[in-house]
This record gives C-alpha cells, sequence and structure tokens, in this order.
C-alpha cells in the first residue's frame, strides 16, 4: 500500500485514496491498522450476513403493496393488531410497575428479604419453554391445576381459560408478566441501590418520609430509567413469541396472535413468507421511531459514564 | 423510623401518659401492621412465584394416567418418569441424549464465538480507537433492539440459500448475531474502567495489537468475559424460535425442539415431558444462580444506565 502511493505521487486518483487510506486510518500506525482491521471483520461479515442481508431481504420480500391489501383485510390480522395493542398496554405497564414497587420492597434489609429475591427470581431463571408448556397445561380447563385449586379450595368451577378469546390473551399476558417480572425488578432494584444514601438522609432531615421520599426523591432518580426500561420492555414484547405460542397457540381459532406469532404462521403454516414479512413489516411505522429514541437515550447514556 | 420508636418506647406506659406514649404506641402499631402486610405480600408473591414451577414437578412425579385427574397433590409420585427420560424409553424420546449433546455444542460454541468476536470488536473500537468505530457500535445497538423474531422469516431462506438449512451452524449464526451486540455494549461499557495507558505503555515497549490484546485487555476483562459468557450461554441454551425453524431432523434437533414436539400429539404424556423440561431446565438454572451476582452488575452496567 505505502509502496504503491510513493511511486505513483501526483497522479491525483492517488492523492485521493492516500487521503482516504489516511482518513480511516487515523492515528494509527501502519501495522496497527492492519491489526485494527483484522479484528473488527469477524464483527463486521457477522452484521452483513446475517442482519443487514437478511433485513434487506426481508424489506424486499415485503416491498409488493398488493401483499399489504391482503394483510389488512384479513380479520386475523385485525384481531392480532388489536390483540398486540392491549398485549403492550398491559404487559408493559403492569410488568414495569409491578417491578418498579417490588424493587422497592427487596430494598428491605434482612436475611428473609434475601431468601425472597432468590426465589422471586425463579421464573426469570427457568428456561422460556418449560416455563410456558407449564402454563399451557396449569391453565386447561378441565385437568388443569389452577382449575382444580379452585374447585378443592374454593368450590369454584373455573372456566376454560385457553378457550375463550379474551380469557385466553389475559392467561397470555398474565404468564408474560409472571415470566418478565423478576427481570425489570433485578435492573430497577441496581437502580435504586446506585442511588447514594446521602440524598436519603439530607431528605429525611427536611422532612421527606415515606410516599413524599418515594415520590420526591426515589421516583425522579429513577424515572429516566424507567423511560428507558419501557421504552425497551416494548421493543422487546412486540418481538414476543414465546409466550402466545405455548400458553395460547395463538388460539382459540387464531383469535390471540400477536404479531410475531401471526408472521411465523403466515409464513409456515400457510406456506406464505411473504405474508408473514408483510404483517411483521406493518409494526415497523411503531417500531422505528421506538428504535431511534430508544437508541439516542442509551447512547447519550454511554457519553455521560 | 427507626429513631423515633427508640426514643418514644420507655415512655409507652399508660393510655393517658401524655402525646409521646401516643406517638409509640401509633409507631408500634404502623410497625406491626407494617411487617404483617409484608409477610401477607411475601406469600401471596411466593404463591405467585412457584405454583407454575411446581406445577411442572408435581406432573413429572405422576404416573401418566394420573395427569388427567384433578388432584393438586401427586397421586403416588415416583420417579419413574426421569427413569424413562434417562434411559430414552420412549419413543418420543429415543434421542435425548444425543439433542442434549446438540444443545450443550450449540450453546458452547455460540459462548465461545460470542466472547471472541465482541472482545475483539470491543477492543478495536474501545482500546485501539480505530477511526468511525462508532459506525460498529451504532451497528451492534440496532441489531440490539431489533426483535428478532422479526427477522427470522428472511433468515430461514436466507440459510436455505445458504445450504445451511437443517445445519446446527445456521442456529449457531443466528445466536451470535443476537448475542454479540449486548456482549459488545458490556465490553465497551467495562473497558472503560481499564487505564488505556497501560496499552500505550505497552505500545512504547514495542508490543503488537495482538499482544496487547492477549496479554493486557483480556486478563484485566475477566469479570466482563464471565458475567457475558453466562449471558451468551443463557441464551443459546434457551432460546426456541430459530432452532424450532432451522432444525427439523431428529438427529439434529435440540431439546427445547424435541420437547415442543410432545404437544402435537394427541394425548401428550404430560409426566415425560415435565420431567424432560426438569432436566432441560437444571444447567441454565445452576449456571444463573452460580453466576447470579457477576451477571446482574453486568445488566446494569450495559443493558440499561439512566
Amino acid at each position: 500500500m505505502t509502496a504503491a502511493t510513493v511511486l505513483d505521487v501526483g497522479s491525483p486518483s492517488s492523492t485521493r485514496r492516500r487521503s482516504f487510506w489516511r482518513y480511516w486510518r487515523g492515528n494509527l500506525k501502519g501495522s496497527e491498522f492492519a491489526w485494527a482491521l483484522a479484528f473488527s471483520v469477524p464483527y463486521i461479515a457477522v452484521f452483513v450476513a446475517f442482519v443487514a442481508y437478511p433485513v434487506f431481504y426481508g424489506l424486499w420480500m415485503g416491498s409488493d403493496p398488493a401483499l399489504y391489501s391482503d394483510v389488512f383485510s384479513d380479520v386475523i390480522y385485525q384481531d392480532t393488531v388489536v390483540n398486540t395493542l392491549v398485549f403492550v398496554a398491559l404487559g408493559v405497564n403492569l410488568k414495569l410497575f409491578l417491578a418498579l414497587l417490588l424493587s422497592g420492597v427487596f430494598m428491605r434489609p434482612g436475611w428473609w428479604t434475601k431468601v425472597m429475591l432468590m426465589l422471586f427470581v425463579l421464573p426469570w431463571a427457568v428456561p422460556q419453554l418449560p416455563a410456558f408448556i407449564s402454563l399451557h397445561w396449569m391453565l386447561n380447563g378441565e385437568w388443569g391445576l389452577l382449575n382444580n385449586a379452585l374447585w378443592i379450595l374454593g368450590g369454584i368451577e373455573g372456566p376454560s381459560w385457553l378457550n375463550e378469546r379474551w380469557t385466553a390473551l389475559g392467561a397470555a399476558i398474565a404468564s408474560h408478566i409472571w415470566k418478565w417480572t423478576p427481570f425489570w425488578t433485578v435492573i430497577l432494584l441496581a437502580g435504586r441501590m446506585s442511588i447514594p444514601q446521602d440524598i436519603y438522609d439530607a431528605a429525611k432531615v427536611d422532612g421527606a418520609t415515606g410516599l413524599n421520599r418515594f415520590l420526591f426523591v426515589t421516583f425522579p432518580l429513577l424515572a429516566n430509567l424507567y423511560l428507558v426500561l419501557t421504552l425497551l420492555a416494548t421493543i422487546f414484547l412486540l418481538g414476543d413469541f414465546n409466550t402466545v405460542f405455548f400458553v395460547t397457540g395463538g388460539g382459540p381459532n387464531n383469535e390471540t396472535h400477536l404479531l410475531a406469532t401471526l408472521g411465523i404462521r403466515n409464513a409456515f403454516d400457510l406456506a406464505r413468507p411473504d405474508l408473514g414479512v408483510a404483517v411483521v413489516m406493518t409494526a415497523l411505522p411503531v417500531l422505528i421511531p421506538l428504535v431511534i429514541i430508544l437508541m439516542r437515550k442509551l447512547r447519550t447514556a454511554e457519553v455521560q459514564l | 423510623m427507626s429513631m423515633r420508636i427508640a426514643v418514644s418506647e420507655p415512655v409507652a406506659v399508660g393510655p393517658r401518659s401524655g402525646s409521646a406514649g401516643r406517638r409509640g404506641r401509633v409507631a408500634r402499631r404502623w410497625r406491626y401492621a407494617n411487617s404483617a402486610g409484608i409477610a401477607v405480600l411475601y406469600a401471596v408473591m411466593l404463591v405467585w412465584t412457584l405454583t407454575p414451577l411446581y406445577n411442572i414437578v408435581m406432573i413429572a412425579l405422576e404416573h401418566e394416567g394420573d395427569v388427567y385427574g384433578n388432584n393438586i397433590l401427586p397421586v403416588q409420585p415416583s420417579l419413574d418418569s426421569f427413569w424413562v427420560v434417562f434411559t430414552q424409553g420412549y419413543w418420543y424420546l429415543e434421542h435425548f441424549w444425543h439433542q442434549f449433546g446438540n444443545t450443550v455444542f450449540i450453546a458452547g460454541m455460540v459462548t465461545f464465538l460470542v466472547l471472541l468476536i465482541a472482545s475483539m470488536t470491543s477492543f478495536t473500537v474501545g482500546r485501539m480507537r480505530l477511526r468511525n468505530g462508532w459506525l460498529i457500535t451504532n451497528a451492534a445497538l440496532l441489531t440490539y433492539v431489533i426483535p428478532a423474531s422479526f427477522l427470522a422469516i428472511p433468515f430461514y431462506l436466507i440459510m436455505n440459500r445458504y445450504g445451511l438449512a437443517n445445519n446446527p451452524w445456521s442456529v449457531i449464526a443466528a445466536l451470535v448475531t443476537f448475542a454479540t451486540p449486548y456482549a459488545i455494549f458490556i465490553f465497551q461499557e467495562y473497558g472503560r474502567s481499564i487505564p488505556i495507558e497501560l496499552d500505550e505503555s505497552a505500545r512504547i515497549d514495542g508490543a503488537s495489537p495482538l499482544h496487547i490484546y492477549l496479554r493486557i485487555y483480556l486478563p484485566l476483562m475477566a469479570p466482563a468475559l464471565v458475567a457475558v459468557g453466562t449471558y451468551a450461554l443463557l441464551l443459546a441454551w434457551n432460546e426456541y424460535l430459530y432452532q424450532f425453524l432451522l432444525l427439523s431432523d431428529k438427529r439434529n434437533m435440540t431439546v427445547p425442539v424435541a420437547l415442543a414436539q410432545f404437544l402435537n400429539s394427541d394425548q401428550a404424556p404430560w409426566n415425560y415431558m415435565m420431567a424432560t423440561a426438569i432436566i432441560y431446565a437444571l444447567p441454565p438454572l445452576a449456571t444463573y444462580y452460580a453466576f447470579r451476582h457477576r451477571m446482574s452488575s453486568g445488566l446494569t452496567m450495559g443493558g440499561v444506565k439512566g
């Protein structure tokens, strides 16, 4: 490279080429620059082959406008949009609000609380598949543990939860909250622990205790974290496949699908991959702004550190 | 709170002993109510948390016929189902240990590749200060926030085109793709705590970047490597969708895919299924509890700094 540039100094293209390389090289010396390139090639290759290519392939597959009239006229799709909205509104907010409150409970001193925390994180530590299969069977109207317990302990005949749209969707949301609340609780607990004790001491002198302490000290300090978590949880939930796939299976009559499960169903059960991609693509108008806001938030957080 | 109780307690003798006594009683009563409330809350949380897990264990301990019953305690509990799984004594389970091996292989490979690729990338971007390294960081961040399930269909079609369908390496590629961004993120955050002067003095002494990476960077990054390694291992072990789409042959399948296949049969043998589920869930549970503290410090470090 250097030899080549020395040989044809003067020709405009080589000057441009040289400045191009100098620009990319920055303050790295020749061999160091080669090392830097070699070290970053594996990830760049992974990104191009397995992210960029599928993304553009997906965009190309879903680029036919005729697909979308098929998608929007599909009754199952219309139900799915409603389900997704309900799922996001209830799932994200209940989960995070519970996590916010419980993280405060876990700040209490004592070994008893530590034991509780260890048990409480179990749903998160267990792989998704066994957990959701268990919930699916537990909610079975005839033989499931929930209805058996209701009958034996309370004499109540429980409904068959998974055979009716709204109870099935409720079951899926509850399962999602069961599985993921511990994860967000642990994050918010760490957030609370990073608040310096001095602030609380000062607030105590000023008379802030109990609810006031939470409203005027803890929450303002956690607000930004809480917002980032809400965005992240919304994006994660939009992509959630396992909860609905295993707890309700999209049933009854395909009435409890989310966008992710409907996409897979269209692509593989109906053998219409383009229709599956189109379903997923309809989330982009919501997803892209969320991603942009979130990336900005995460990046500024990174700079501040 | 505690101070007020300490001050007022000795004064609380009778109902007419003045405002200090009343305050003491109110404080004590409040404290009792508070701890009773916490006890109730803990009880509710325990029932909520443990019921679905108890359900797995209960069914695994039952005989096949008893699963279809109205009991809430196992009838004639026995470990037979576990024995059937261990000896592959049911036709759905005939390749169980082979499939378990596939899961171990995929999880191990993913962990190794994620650690290798992410540490190399964060080294060039964070330590060697490659110009425009932020492009790589942003690409990683973008991948982190795209839901993996949204890319599944094009990914599946592309893997077919690459000739990698029904090949464990296609799953490894997918999982490495989705685990590496978080790893890069964590490594960069953690790398900031290591003084750059170490690298610079080694550079002046004539060490090549490879030497700095191997001798200085990796040893000092050990805690982050453990945290990210645990994360990648658990992600690969627990993932379902890509394994389900990309592995269809019984010999290539992983445990979760085989487990989900049970659901397709009419009279699913739930007791064998739950025993399989327990055996599948124990390694990640053990890993999780062993590395819990490092994991959660990693989470707060990178995932979500407010």
